[in-house]
């Protein structure tokens, strides 16, 4: 499973929903298959994109919440998902794209190739989670998680990829007020 | 220092509170939080301000948060554990270099400084610091 193509099924699927992507690569493929107000761009704090989604999930408990991250970058905080596990945001939904590198700064291996984030997902109390290794299965759970209660933690193995999509070239004040904007409108 | 904020903070449902794991994902919450309408806080202690340089960098001050930082000043004096002693001392350095503006409040004053904080906050939408030492609240 390419990484493009797992974003694109995410994004695809929360069309409804807001998304908040990672730092590195992954917001900018996110940017590139097509930029939205319903896009938080993370830039940099690596490790805290899982910690914003659960906070605007708690704080919009009407509205789905997707976080697009990596393997590294949720291996910065698996504690997060022991807070999530603890005050379990119905809606909120995360896909870790793991393809066992650092591939943004060069591809250097991550520990995630002995790490399940399934099962710690579960362990830490979510109420759902799964392990999925390809765009079918990716699809059918993400289709599944838009009828399940979450928390939900999808775990999807991707390939590695060198190909790099353009810098996001935003000013990170104009995404956060239009990406408020989107949230406050519906 | 924060203990009893704290106990009074989760008792009172009229406030959603958070145990974080760390203080930088504690900052991750109260951005999204922030994001969907709230007006979030942060309580740490200062060793913590050491935990949350990038996400403060790299998030809360790039992006222009205004969130509320709830600071307990450890190794104020030498009355302190050892191993506050250096955070103690160079707390305000760092508040200052990142330009957060720092209240260190007092007993007497806290209503005025707590409304100063909140138009400061709301004036410059940027964060600031609310610096406890003990004492200050029960």
């Amino acid at each position: 499973m390419r990484r493009h193509d797992a974003i694109k099924t995410v994004a695809n699927c929360f069309k409804e929903g807001y998304i908040i992507g990672c730092n590195g690569l992954i917001s900018r493929e996110l940017f590139d298959l097509g930029d939205s107000a319903r896009n938080f761009y993370v830039l940099g704090s690596m490790g805290l994109p899982t910690a914003i989604g659960l906070g605007l999930s708690l704080a919009r408990p009407d509205k789905r919440i997707v976080v697009i991250t990596g393997d590294g970058n949720q291996l910065m905080s698996l504690g997060t998902l022991a807070t999530i596990g603890k005050v379990s945001p119905k809606n909120f939904v995360e896909v870790v794209l793991d393809n066992e590198c650092y591939e943004t700064t060069g591809g250097q291996e991550t520990s995630s190739s002995s790490t399940n984030f399934s099962d710690l997902a579960r362990i830490s109390g979510f109420r759902y989670s799964a392990y999925v290794d390809s765009l079918d299965r990716l699809s059918s759970e993400l289709a599944r998680s838009l009828k399940t209660k979450g928390p939900i933690l999808i775990h999807a193995k991707i390939d590695k990829d060198r190909t790099c999509p353009t810098r996001t070239e935003i000013n990170p004040r104009k995404v956060k007020e239009r990406f408020m904007k989107a949230v406050a409108a519906n | 220092m924060l203990s009893g904020i704290i106990d009074c903070l989760s008792q009172n449902r009229n406030f959603l509170y958070v145990p974080a794991t760390r203080e930088d994902e504690a900052l991750g919450i109260a951005v999204g939080a922030y994001m969907g309408g709230k007006k979030p806080a942060v309580l740490m202690q200062n060793s913590g301000l050491g935990n949350s340089i990038d996400a403060l960098t790299s998030l809360v001050l790039l992006y222009e948060f205004p969130i509320l930082l709830i600071i307990s000043w450890r190794g104020y004096d030498e009355n302190d554990f050892i191993e506050h002693s250096l955070m103690g001392k160079y707390m305000q350095n760092f508040l200052e270099t990142m330009k957060i503006p720092m209240i260190v409040l007092s007993k007497t004053e806290l209503s005025k400084q707590i409304a100063d904080a909140g138009r400061k906050m709301r004036e410059l939408k940027t964060t600031v610091a609310l610096v406890l030492r003990k004492g200050v609240v029960e």
